[in-house]
């Protein structure tokens, strides 16, 4: 391939499906009776250990997140003054609190901007640099330099192209647009400067799948009088298909957590509400409103699990291969 | 786009440099968009770059697009004011043992989900990858709570509970990590050869070296992969940082830059520089480590 240096799929393509499969036989239960006690112990304390941190410090709280979104909790007393007040702060979401549907929109938009922009620019790009051109490699690494740097530096480069008056942006154009504080503009500034992380990411991730596919296919494909975009389309895009459905999974949780880059250009006010901005802002914020904020967390919290319960039932599928 | 079929003569295009009839038009297209686009991706890092080693007083005269003025003063101004010595050195503090603990707690799970074939496997994969996957928001309140309530002696944390501690940094980003590193280690570990195990139990190996001498010096590749992502991760890492610390000497350096705003505010040539020293431990650790960084990050998405 055009780049010796991405053992991309290395740990897939040499050990193929068998080696994995060989100690799946019937003799397995066997082996467990055959621990000693100090090997059961072991066993055991080695996933105690790690599970009692994961549930303890990120599963129990988010349960925690879900009660408590049926309190009225300030925050301010002990937790035995809490009142349950049922679904209050669902309603209060949904009809009485201003910035909700803003969010709500602004998180659509940018998930729809990481789909019909983002990521088919990234195949794109993998397409082309898997083509074994001269140069392949500075392509690629021009392209997914990017994704190395955190999403509150990319704001940070990126207010220099958008400042109001000193931004090379304005400056060129001879314009006046405050790109970061116009609300008019700012979701789409901050979209930009995302896009332009993002795009190296979903080119390196099909990159991988492209290599992994059998060009045996392919020129059957070509064989059978298939131009390229037919082939690719038909043949080679659907056998990606695990690749495909990640790639969609982790735009979408991306999309809702998206947080770093708002906050540091004004933490989600004025044409930058996003959920996971609100839930931040009740919470950290002056108002400390306990209950509500969870409901929001909890929202959050819902529409990840879809997505997680998708993403699981794949990858786990191709882990019982 | 379809004219590839048509061989490429290599050299051709070096001897001669008009040969349009032996470099199809279409290559000529490909290579101009993929060298345009990569110029433009490049452009706003080298912006950057460039307005960082520039005058603030001779961009304000001639603005910034122009040329000269240069001085390495930004670089001088930005560390001293940003505090920048403390702030690398507190990203340190935090990014290392929160890379370390989370390898190590994966590398037990995906061992022994890996090694041996019980019923709650899958379920317990499925734990720790879905734990990754949750927005932080979701866990923030209990958590903030939970660290706030909890006091620790002033010799371990000075703000005397975990809560404005680099200890609920490094609990919670090992929490987080822990879960992305089980899933791709017990992927990589399924692709040793079990005969391997049959051999250390014959030889009468504890399981626990069995995982400490046979299986981890054989994961050495994924690991170190892993290491390199975590590390970017981790040093990049935003919200925990902002919402979990209060006092403004403890900021890693990614948050400190928000944490500056203000003093940078005006001057683009400071926030340039600024900028750049932030990027630079992750720009040295992805180019010494790039083959690392990439398969680490496709080691877990080519698997799932």
């Amino acid at each position: 391939m055009s780049s010796p240096d991405l053992p991309l799929v290395a740990p897939q393509t040499a050990h193929p499906a068998p080696t994995a499969g060989s100690h799946h036989g019937t003799g397995k239960n066997q082996r467990v009776k055959r621990l000693s006690g100090f090997d059961r112990i072991a066993v055991i304390l080695m996933v105690a250990i790690p599970t009692l941190i994961v549930v303890g410090l990120i599963w129990l709280p988010a349960i925690s997140s879900v009660f408590l979104s049926f309190t009225n909790w300030n925050g301010i007393g002990s937790l035995a003054d809490v009142k349950i007040i049922g679904v209050e702060n669902y309603t209060n979401v949904f009809t009485n609190y201003p910035p909700f549907k803003p969010a709500i929109e602004h998180n659509l938009i940018w998930l729809v901007v990481m789909f019909v922009v983002a990521t088919p620019l990234g195949i794109l790009f993998a397409v082309l640099i898997d083509k074994d051109l001269k140069g392949s490699r500075f392509y690629q690494t021009a392209l997914y330099l990017p994704v190395v740097l955190s999403l509150a530096l990319v704001g940070f480069i990126w207010q220099l192209m958008y400042s109001r008056d000193q931004g090379l942006i304005n400056a060129v154009l001879g314009t006046q647009v405050d790109f970061y504080g116009d609300p008019k503009w700012n979701l789409w500034a901050a979209l930009f400067a995302t896009c332009w992380k993002q795009v190296g990411y979903v080119m390196l991730l099909y990159l991988a799948g492209l290599k992994g596919v059998d060009a045996s296919l392919k020129e059957a494909a070509q064989m059978d009088g298939a131009n390229q975009v037919q082939t690719f389309f038909r043949i080679v895009f659907p056998v990606m298909r695990p690749i495909n459905i990640i790639v969609l999974v982790i735009t979408v949780i991306e999309s809702l957590r998206a947080f770093d880059l708002v906050w540091v250009i004004n933490q989600g006010r004025n044409g930058l509400e996003l959920i996971a901005t609100l839930v931040t802002a009740n919470i950290v914020g002056e108002a400390s409103r306990i209950g509500f904020g969870s409901a929001l967390a909890t929202i959050m919290l819902l529409i990840s699990l879809v997505f997680i319960s998708i993403y699981l039932a794949v990858v786990m599928r191709e882990e019982e291969r | 786009m379809s004219s590839t079929t048509v061989p490429r003569v290599r050299g051709q295009a070096a001897d001669v440099p008009k040969v349009p009839h032996k470099v199809p038009p279409a290559r000529i297209v490909l290579y101009v968009f993929l060298i345009a686009a990569s110029v433009l991706w490049l452009f706003p890092l080298l912006w950057a770059v460039f307005n960082s080693f520039r005058d603030y007083g001779y961009t304000q005269a001639h603005g910034y697009a122009s040329f000269g003025g240069f001085t390495i003063q930004n670089y001088v101004n930005a560390w001293q004011q940003g505090d920048f010595g403390q702030h690398f050195l507190n990203s340190v503090i935090i990014t290392v043992p929160s890379v370390v603990l989370a390898l190590f707690l994966a590398s037990m799970v995906a061992f022994v989900v890996a090694r041996f074939n019980f019923k709650f496997n899958l379920a317990l994969l499925g734990l720790f990858t879905a734990a990754n996957l949750l927005p932080p928001q979701a866990l923030l309140i209990p958590l903030f709570r939970l660290f706030k309530a909890i006091q620790v002696p002033y010799w371990f944390s000075y703000s005397g509970t975990l809560l404005d501690s680099y200890w609920a940094l490094i609990i919670v980003n090992t929490a987080f990590q822990t879960g992305f590193c089980a899933f791709v280690l017990s992927n990589y570990m399924k692709t040793l050869p079990y005969e391997l195990y049959e051999a250390a139990q014959v030889d009468g190996l504890s399981v626990f070296k069995q995982y400490w001498q046979i299986t981890l010096p054989l994961c050495r590749p994924a690991l170190a992969a892993l290491a390199v992502l975590e590390i970017t991760w981790i040093y990049n890492e935003f919200f925990w940082a902002t919402v979990l610390l209060q006092s403004g000497d403890k900021f890693p350096i990614t948050s400190s830059l928000n944490n500056l705003k203000g003093q940078f505010f005006t001057d683009y040539n400071l926030l340039s520089a600024g900028s750049v020293l932030v990027a630079l431990p992750v720009l040295v650790v992805f180019f010494a480590l790039q083959k690392q960084f990439v398969s680490g990050l496709t080691l877990g998405a080519t698997k799932g």
